[in-house]
Parts: C-alpha cells; sequence; structure tokens
C-alpha cells in the first residue's frame, strides 16, 4: 500500500508539475499556531508538509529555523507535538511527513515512533542527520509499519553514496541543494540541476527527487520544477511567522504557499 | 533523571581481554557507541580526513616532522612529577602528576592539534576552524594555524569568552578570529554545533580540527592517537621510576581527550584501574552538573552515539561545571564502550571538592592546576584514600591554571574590595 506521500507525489507527477513541499516546526511561536500555519500552507497549495520536531542542537540548520525552533525546545515542545500536527496535516487534506534529528527519535523509542507516526497516518520521516549506514533500525520499524523514509543527498556525495542512498529511501530523495545550512539564497538551481541529475543516474527510477535548501521564492520554485520532482521551502515560511507570530504571520504562509504553488505550475 | 541504564559499576572480569585490539571497528563503532550521525553533505569530508590520516601515520615523514614538533615545540615528553606533600592529603599514597600543564600553550591539547594541522596541510586545505570551550583547545589551534600559516576561526559560547577572556585575547594575538556564538546554552555545545555548520558550508577550503575524542569517525579514533603519548610516556616513566606500573589511573572527563590519551596505554594491563572524574558542578541530585556518564543515558549527540545528559523528549540538557573545559553533556564514545564494559569507571566531583584541590595543589606543591585537572586530582584524593598508603596513583595533569586565576580569585576571595578597585 502505498502512502498518502507517494499517491500526492505521483498525483503532481500526472499533472506535469512538481510537487510543493513546505516545511514548520511545531512549536512556534506554539503548538496550535504552528499547527493552523501548516494548515495554512495546505489551503495555500503546498502538496505535502514536513512538520518539524524542535531540536535543541539542529546542526543543518541556519539562524532563521534556530530562531524559531529554541523557544519551541525551551517551552518543552517535542515528539508528541508533531504527531498531533501531523493529525492537523492529514485532516487538512495534505500527506505529512515528519522532519527529525535523530535523537528525537531514538529517545522516543524507534519502534514506538513509527507504530505512532503510522496510527496518525502520517507518510513516514526525513531525517537530516542519519545517514542510511546508521539507520538499520529506523529501516526496520519502516519496512514494518509501510512508512516512507527519506534520506538526503548532497553535492560531495560520491556516486557509490548516491546509488547506497537512493537504494535505502521510499517516498522521495531529498537532494541538499548546496552545500551548507537552511536559508533563503539568491542562487540554487545550478548545483541542485547537476544533483538532481547524478540522483537519477544513481538509480533513483521512479523514485521521485525532491530539492531543498535556500529556496524562497515563486521564481526559485518555477526553475527548480523544470528539473525536480518536488521543491522543499522551509525557511522562508518560517521567516513569517518569525516576522508576525500570530494570525497575520499564518496569513502570510498561506499567501507565500499560494505564489510558491503557481511557481511549480508555472511552464518555463 | 530515572533512565533504565546498564549497571556501569558492575566490575567486568576479564573486561580487559574483552576489548578489541583495533577500535574502533571500521565503520566507527566502539561497540554500541559512536558511528556517524551526520548530514550527508559532511560524509565526504569524514572519509577524506579518515583516508589522510591512515595513509600518514603510516608515513615516516609524517611521523618524523610530528615527532620533532613534539619534542622542539612542545616540549615532550613531558615529565613526571611525584606530589609527596599533596599525596599527604590522599591517606599517603604516592601520586604522580603527569604534566601536560606544562606543554606548550599549557595543556594536552597542543598533541592533537599538531597532528591535524599537519593532515591539514597534507590535505592543501588552508583554513582551519575549532570549537572551544575553556579556550584550551582553541589557544592550541591558533597556535597551530600561526605556525603553519593557516586561516583560523575558532567558535567559543560566548558564556565561555566572558569566564575565560584571557584564552580569548590570548587567540586574537595568534592571529585568529573568535566568533562568540549566543545560540543555545551559550556553551561548548554549542559550540560545536556552529563550527560544524562552518565546516558544511565551507568544506572544501576548511579542516575542522575538532578537539575531543567525541563527534563522529573518524574523530574519536584519531584524537585518541594523536593524545595517546600521554599514557605511552607516563607508562614508560612510572615503570623507570618505581618498577611496576601504577595501582590506578586518574584523569578528568569532559569530552574526555586527556582521559583516553592516558588510559589508552593501560589498557591492556587488567591490574590497571581506570577512573574517570566528571564535573558535578553542584551535585548530580541538583541537576546543575556534566556528569554524562554518571548521570546521563545514552543518545546521539555531535555525530556519535554516546551517554549524554538529555530529557524525555530527547533535547540536550544543559550542563553545569565551574569548568569550562568539562561543561559539555556529551561524552566521548569510547568512554561509554569502557563504562559499560566496566574497564573504566567514571565518578563525579563538584565544583568544591575540584577547587579544594585546586587550592591544595597549588600549596603544597607550588603548581596552579587547570581548573578542568582539579577535578582528576580532587579524584586522586578519594582514591589515595579508598586504595591505602602503598598505592600508586598517575594523574593526568592536563592543563595549567593560569586561565583560571579570575575564577579563582572570585571563588576563594582573594582580593579585596581595594584591590579589585585600583
Amino acid at each position: 500500500m502505498s502512502t498518502s506521500l507517494t499517491q500526492r507525489l505521483q498525483i503532481a507527477r500526472d499533472e506535469q508539475r512538481a510537487a510543493l513541499i513546505g516545511y514548520l516546526p511545531v512549536g512556534f511561536p506554539d503548538v496550535d499556531t504552528s499547527i493552523e500555519a501548516m494548515r495554512a500552507m495546505v489551503a495555500g497549495g503546498a502538496d505535502v508538509i514536513e512538520v518539524g520536531v524542535p531540536y535543541s542542537d539542529p546542526g543543518m540548520d541556519g539562524p532563521t529555523i534556530q530562531q524559531a525552533v529554541d523557544p519551541a525546545v525551551r517551552a518543552g515542545v517535542g515528539l508528541p507535538d508533531a504527531l498531533r500536527a501531523v493529525a492537523g496535516v492529514v485532516e487538512a487534506g495534505a500527506a505529512a511527513v515528519v522532519m527529525s534529528y535523530w535523537n528525537p527519535i531514538e529517545r522516543y523509542g524507534v519502534d514506538h515512533f513509527a507504530a505512532d507516526l503510522a496510527a496518525v497516518s502520517g507518510s513516514g520521516a526525513i531525517t537530516p542527520d542519519l545517514v542510511p549506514d546508521e539507520a538499520a533500525d529506523w529501516i526496520a520499524a519502516t519496512d514494518r509499519t509501510g512508512l516512507d523514509r527519506v534520506f538526503l543527498v548532497a553535492p560531495s556525495s560520491t556516486d557509490a553514496r548516491l546509488a547506497m542512498t537512493v537504494g535505502s529511501c521510499r517516498g522521495f530523495v531529498y537532494a541538499a541543494s548546496t552545500m551548507g545550512v537552511t536559508g533563503a539564497r539568491s542562487d540554487v538551481s545550478d548545483a541542485a540541476r547537476r544533483l538532481v541529475e547524478r540522483t537519477r543516474a544513481a538509480g533513483a527510477g521512479s523514485l521521485p527527487v525532491c530539492v531543498g535548501l535556500g529556496v524562497s521564492n515563486a521564481d526559485q520554485a518555477a526553475a527548480i520544477a523544470t528539473f525536480a520532482d518536488g521543491v522543499i521551502v522551509g525557511s522562508a515560511f518560517v521567516r513569517r511567522l518569525l516576522d508576525a507570530p500570530g494570525a497575520e504571520g499564518v496569513a502570510a504562509v498561506e499567501a507565500l504557499a499560494k505564489e510558491l504553488a503557481d511557481g511549480v505550475r508555472r511552464r518555463s | 533523571m530515572s533512565i533504565p541504564r546498564p549497571d556501569r559499576r558492575a566490575q567486568g572480569a576479564g573486561a580487559t581481554s574483552m576489548i578489541p585490539t583495533v577500535r574502533p571497528d571500521p565503520s566507527g563503532h566502539f561497540g554500541r557507541y559512536g558511528g556517524r550521525f551526520v548530514p550527508e553533505a559532511l560524509i565526504a569530508a569524514l572519509d577524506e580526513l579518515e583516508q589522510v590520516f591512515t595513509i600518514a601515520v603510516a608515513d615516516p615523514s609524517f611521523t618524523e616532522e610530528l615527532d620533532r614538533l613534539l619534542r622542539d615545540y612542545t616540549g615532550r615528553p613531558s615529565p613526571l612529577t611525584d606530589a609527596p606533600k599533596f599525596a599527604a592529603h590522599a591517606g599517603g599514597a604516592r601520586i604522580l602528576l603527569k604534566r601536560e600543564d606544562l606543554n606548550h600553550t599549557g595543556s594536552h591539547k597542543i598533541n592533537n592539534v599538531l597532528g591535524q594541522a599537519l593532515l591539514t596541510r597534507r590535505m592543501g586545505k588552508k583554513r582551519v576552524i575549532a570549537e572551544t570551550g575553556a579556550g584550551q583547545h582553541g589557544v592550541a589551534t591558533a597556535t597551530a594555524a600561526a605556525l603553519m600559516d593557516l586561516d583560523c576561526t575558532v567558535y567559543m559560547g560566548e558564556q565561555d569568552t566572558r569566564r575565560q577572556a584571557l584564552n580569548v585575547a590570548r587567540m586574537r594575538l595568534l592571529g585568529a578570529e573568535v566568533i562568540p556564538v549566543s545560540t543555545g546554552s551559550r556553551t561548548l555545545k554549542d559550540a560545536i554545533n556552529e563550527a560544524m555548520r562552518d565546516w558544511v558550508t565551507n568544506v572544501e577550503t576548511t579542516n575542522y580540527i575538532f578537539g575531543t575524542v567525541a563527534g563522529p569517525h573518524p574523530f574519536p579514533m584519531l584524537v585518541r592517537e594523536f593524545q595517546r603519548i600521554i599514557g605511552d610516556e607516563a607508562r614508560a616513566q612510572v615503570l623507570e621510576r618505581i618498577g611496576r606500573l601504577p595501582d590506578v589511573v586518574a584523569a578528568c572527563v569532559g569530552g574526555g581527550s586527556n582521559a583516553i590519551g592516558i588510559f589508552t596505554a593501560f589498557l591492556a594491563d587488567p591490574d590497571v584501574r581506570l577512573v574517570g572524574f566528571e564535573a558535578g558542578g553542584e551535585g548530580v541530585d541538583t541537576g546543575r552538573h556534566a556528569a554524562t556518564i554518571s548521570a546521563g543515558a545514552p543518545g546521539v549527540l555531535h555525530g556519535a552515539r554516546s551517554y549524554l545528559l538529555q530529557d524525555a523528549n530527547g533535547q540536550t540538557v544543559e550542563s553545569h561545571s565551574i569548568s569550562a573545559g568539562l561543561d559539555y553533556p556529551g561524552v566521548g564514545p569510547e568512554h561509554s564502550y569502557l563504562a559499560d564494559l566496566g574497564r573504566a569507571q567514571y565518578r563525579p566531583i563538584t565544583d568544591a571538592q575540584a577547587m579544594e584541590a585546586f587550592s591544595l595543589l597549588s600549596r603544597t606543591e607550588g603548581i596552579i592546576p587547570a581548573i578542568e585537572s582539579a577535578h582528576a586530582l580532587a579524584g586522586a584524593l578519594q582514591l589515595g584514600r579508598e586504595f591505602g598508603p602503598d598505592a600508586v596513583i598517575l594523574v593526568s595533569l592536563s592543563g595549567r591554571g593560569d586561565k583560571d586565576v579570575e575564577t579563582a580569585s572570585h571563588y576563594f576571595g582573594l582580593l579585596d574590595e581595594a584591590e579589585l578597585r585600583s
């Protein structure tokens, strides 16, 4: 049985466009508002929501996401809240994947997490600091539950590692467009295009390859949509909530989702 | 925290023979600990570092140059000093101090840094970055960078730049850029996060000179191999001095590089007890401490699985210690492994106990230790009372206390108000 994530990405492919994948961390400015903002992304046209789990040591995140996640960590927001957000996103009609550094999942219990995520109809998880080499428990748990598992590839990945990582992914492959941390950038497309091509050549086959890191506006989304199966946007959404942590920010999140949804549908 | 964990007090009979001579395994694991929990973007750099290291240590031109630097620049071998007047407070046991405090730059950190700086040169990279807590590793890295014409950026928690201001000035004198880190707890753990972010962004031009035996593979192995000279020298020196091995070896443990450095030479000596002393802060039961193995649980932090201080959500808990160099909620994976096996024991020493030993060594032997090392000295006082007057205790005196004079001055009230005003 395919997950809602796989179905969503297939629908986008059938429509000959890239999917829009939006990230927000649960718990900023508070749990309820963050869930509202995720549902606003869905209303604006996001196909898939990455539900971020706040973590005390987000080594792959730049200042924007750190700034939103820090207070959520201090407020005690964790995986149980992320599962609640997953349920909210699914109810709003999009596919939900959890985005979490590994320790919160390991602490929760790998099998326990997989079971609870499946129970709220989450599609799977993206694990930015878990490479397949260390993922035996996670691979076993996702095999048992049918959940998707998304690992990252990077411009520095060797062809052998691309092939190994692609072979370990289910749902999609997350192509980290540039060497660096999360955050808006003006130029992302060249390195991203090369990485997507190399990832496909390494055997991705029909497995979608989605591009993240640095994408913040409709033009970038449109450019990436010409060669990737999905466009992942995070910091730009977080920035809207940091600038206006309330109803106004939620509305801005929805407006950005609309722009980006138009972007991924643009024929350029 | 009420977390079930294996009984680390069990003295594994035969634990010594259970430890494989080649550690870690090819994928960087010490039993269930270690490994690589990092973004994929860093894997290539870690592979490169491991490969360059493996080739270098088999290359006589590398080892000869490192040996020459350790001798002529650092001043090795460091002496072994009897501390009889200090030992009189330890039930009369004999206490031998391995004097890493006498190294150039004032601590054991230079041993590792010179090795990694030479590796950086072999890689053809022109820039190094480092994290630092007390500033000892940052100073050592800035020193090696000056010596070898490398650009150097050091990340240091904002809280640590205040309590170790002298070392910030020292690094800047040496030409390094010091970047205060104001995220999270503003201490060593956050400095590591920031250094990792720099590395992933600039990896093509930059090598990360990691300061302790934590982090992703190959750092725990690589740093151990550059630090094991402490124990290799000390073992020979003790044998020469007293004609037998010590009964127990004591070292402080933050990330654990000086401890691994001195323990490694004795791992195959089943009769030599190894004891690591963690920062007990205000007391393990207060929650304000950095006693990772004594009070933590296995998890993943900074790229490796090891014991760590964490809450029910898997968030790293902020550590506390009077000693910036031990104020770290994680610990090197090989220590976790040795703890589970029972081959090494780990115990907490409170701020107060450490400061008492700090003062005692200063007054009895004329040696002002780093507050980090004072934890091992306080531990040695305990061990002396436990082991009795015939015991020989080898202590890693990992650093000197010049950087801690201001902290000590406040702690002990050494200056009156008029002197403080002048």
